[in-house]
């Protein structure tokens, strides 16, 4: 592998149902951020059926290029349909990063495409960067977050990273940018052993965690189900957001699809963070650290999110949750 | 029904009851992982109790197969006790310091070596890494049909499974040829505790091991020397903010937070 002859940063543009994936334009600033340091162009590479109209979003938010697929065959994902396409379009163009959303089909689709380009794969990245060398490195919250592993390819390309929504920054709309467009020819493929049955939507679209303004967290310390509904309580008086850790998902307190903050689960950037009953687990804290200003309640004045919070309450939550609705409910007449 | 031949790829992993015990080797940017218990990763018993409901359901054969260092045969013989028929592992220095895509590559190598199968299953993700990598890198080298975030499992004829996958928002009914591989999340069944004679069979069976020889695979493309990825550092995390502690009465605490709370220009408007 001669990996000078691999240039351009490149995304996978994620769409189910013709709607582009939100998480794809974050990888298009991201993009945007290292084709600053290299100089290269960044390109998007969109699969699916009937989709050409999705090609001026991805200009508007960065793409320079647009690698376009559009067959009926791509209509519905499976690897198995999408992964022989991509994996020649890198092999064909040659780029030297691709990043995808770690998203579930990111995820599914990443490691086939790594596997048969023979290439290097990384997972859960909070961030991508350049080295002195040019290489790219990815910033990878390791053993529950209690440290940041850099992870590098360098001997290998595309180097390739998955990163989950919320970590990389989405462009400003630049409306009117135009992409160059290159249409991708899709052979009929051999007979496939994965067909996709049926797709079902099953959860309510509230107003997602990662946009909310405030959010209320607890965790495993609020104990029981009874309690969790100080949470709820002081999240519905301000208007907030309930969020979790994971051990209160697996409590069942919470929902783990919509409800978790963390790693692998939602990033969010609110005004205010209150926290309930937490202890801080790095992969929880790395979901709240961009928040304007974080507010630990505990009983436990040496829990790891202390230090990671601008004040702390220390003491039983049981009492100042409610002083703090009623002090809250005595300001606002 | 025909009965089917089964294969669980299983990971030892650092029990993360003990994490806050892992410390950062300043020097070698390794972590220092002495003294904590290994087991297998939690998603992983999950595979391995849909294969054994399988089989009781249809006949077949259960079988798991590993990679690490000799001392996992302690962490397989959990696998013998919860009542598969087979475990195998592949163990040799040639095979450390493998990332999901030489992992992969050897344990493709490895099942290849187990005969004839149906079904490949993995634990979605692993406890310690949890990239979810391995099964679809797996299921391409050995060129396979793959699905991923599994939830359930049943069969539209003897050659066919109807699998149920999540996704963002909701999920999907997949039609997968055999031989297929599957990777399992937490929601598909509660693994089983220890049967009776768990510990029995635990101590009777004898785990396989097999090196890099055994498995005539390519040097090149195993351990260190065939993962294209590495890690060029490892540093602990800093977050700190100015932790302002507030003690005191309920009612004083609540008080001063929302003070300061309305000063920081972070409450709501009334």
């Amino acid at each position: 592998m001669k990996i000078e002859e691999y240039k351009g940063i490149w995304v996978f543009a994620e769409q189910r149902e013709g709607k582009l994936a939100e998480v794809s334009l974050e990888m298009l600033g991201g993009a945007r951020k290292l084709a600053a340091k290299t100089g290269e162009e960044v390109s998007a590479v969109l699969l699916g059926d009937k989709v050409s109209g999705l090609v001026d979003d991805l200009g508007a938010y960065g793409a320079d290029k647009v690698y376009l697929a559009d067959s009926p065959a791509l209509k519905l994902y499976t690897n198995e349909a999408y992964a022989p396409v991509v994996a020649s379009l890198v092999q064909q163009h040659k780029p030297s990063v691709f990043l995808l959303g770690g998203t579930s089909l990111g995820m599914d689709l990443a490691p086939r495409v790594a596997a048969k380009v023979g290439t290097g794969l990384s997972a859960h990245a909070v961030d991508v960067d350049i080295d002195k060398d040019g290489c790219m490195v990815a910033h990878v919250p390791s053993f529950g977050g209690s440290v940041m592993a850099s992870i590098a390819c360098a001997k290998h390309r595309p180097q390739m990273s998955t990163i989950p929504a919320g970590f990389l920054q989405k462009p400003e709309k630049q409306s009117g940018r135009k992409p160059v467009v290159e249409k991708v020819a899709v052979q009929a493929s051999k007979a496939l052993r994965t067909k996709v049955v049926e797709v079902f939507h099953d959860e309510p679209k509230a107003r997602p965690l990662n946009q909310a303004d405030f959010v209320v967290a607890g965790g495993f310390g609020i104990g029981n189900k009874d309690n969790w509904k100080l949470v709820e309580d002081l999240a519905s008086l301000l208007g907030a957001s309930v969020g979790a850790t994971r051990p209160a998902c697996d409590e069942g307190w919470a929902k783990l699809e919509d409800q978790m903050i963390g790693q692998s689960g939602k990033t969010i950037r609110p005004k205010l963070y209150i926290g309930i009953g937490i202890s801080g687990a790095m992969h929880h804290l790395i979901g709240i650290k961009d928040s304007k200003v974080i507010v630990s309640i505990n009983s436990d004045d040496k829990a790891p999110i202390n230090a990671a919070s601008d004040y702390v309450a220390v003491g039983d939550f049981k009492q100042i949750v409610p002083a703090l609705i009623s002090e809250i409910k005595a300001g606002k007449q | 029904m025909r009965p089917l031949n089964m294969i669980i790829c299983v990971k030892p992993v650092p029990d993360s009851r003990y994490w806050d015990r892992l410390s950062l080797d300043p020097r070698t940017k390794t972590l220092r992982r002495e003294g904590i218990p290994v087991i297998i990763s939690p998603l992983d018993k999950n595979a391995i109790e849909e294969a054994l409901r399988i089989k009781e359901a249809r006949g077949g054969k259960v079988s798991v197969i590993s990679m690490g260092p000799q001392n996992t045969t302690e962490v397989l013989a959990m696998a013998y006790a919860l009542g598969v028929d087979e475990a195998v592992l592949l163990s040799d220095r040639a095979f450390a310091g493998a990332d999901t895509l030489a992992t992969a590559f050897a344990l493709a190598c490895g099942i290849s070596k187990l005969g004839e199968f149906d079904l490949v299953l993995f634990g979605n993700e692993s406890l310690d890494g949890s990239t979810g990598q391995v099964g679809p890198q797996v299921a391409e080298f050995l060129d396979m049909p793959s699905m991923t975030r599994v939830e359930k499992i049943d069969f539209a004829d003897d050659d066919t499974v109807r699998v149920k996958s999540r996704m963002e928002g909701g999920y999907m009914v997949t039609e997968v040829k055999l031989p297929a591989a599957l990777a399992v999340t937490k929601d598909i069944n509660l693994p089983r505790l220890m049967p009776v004679f768990g510990a029995l069979w635990a101590t009777e069976k004898q785990t396989k091991v097999l090196s890099s020889v055994d498995c005539a695979v390519d040097k090149e493309k195993i351990g260190l020397a065939g993962s294209p990825t590495w890690v060029p550092d490892v540093a602990n995390i800093e977050m700190k903010r100015k932790s302002e502690i507030i003690k005191g009465e309920p009612a004083q605490v609540a008080r001063q937070l929302v003070e300061k709370l309305r000063v920081a220009g972070v409450l709501p408007e009334a």
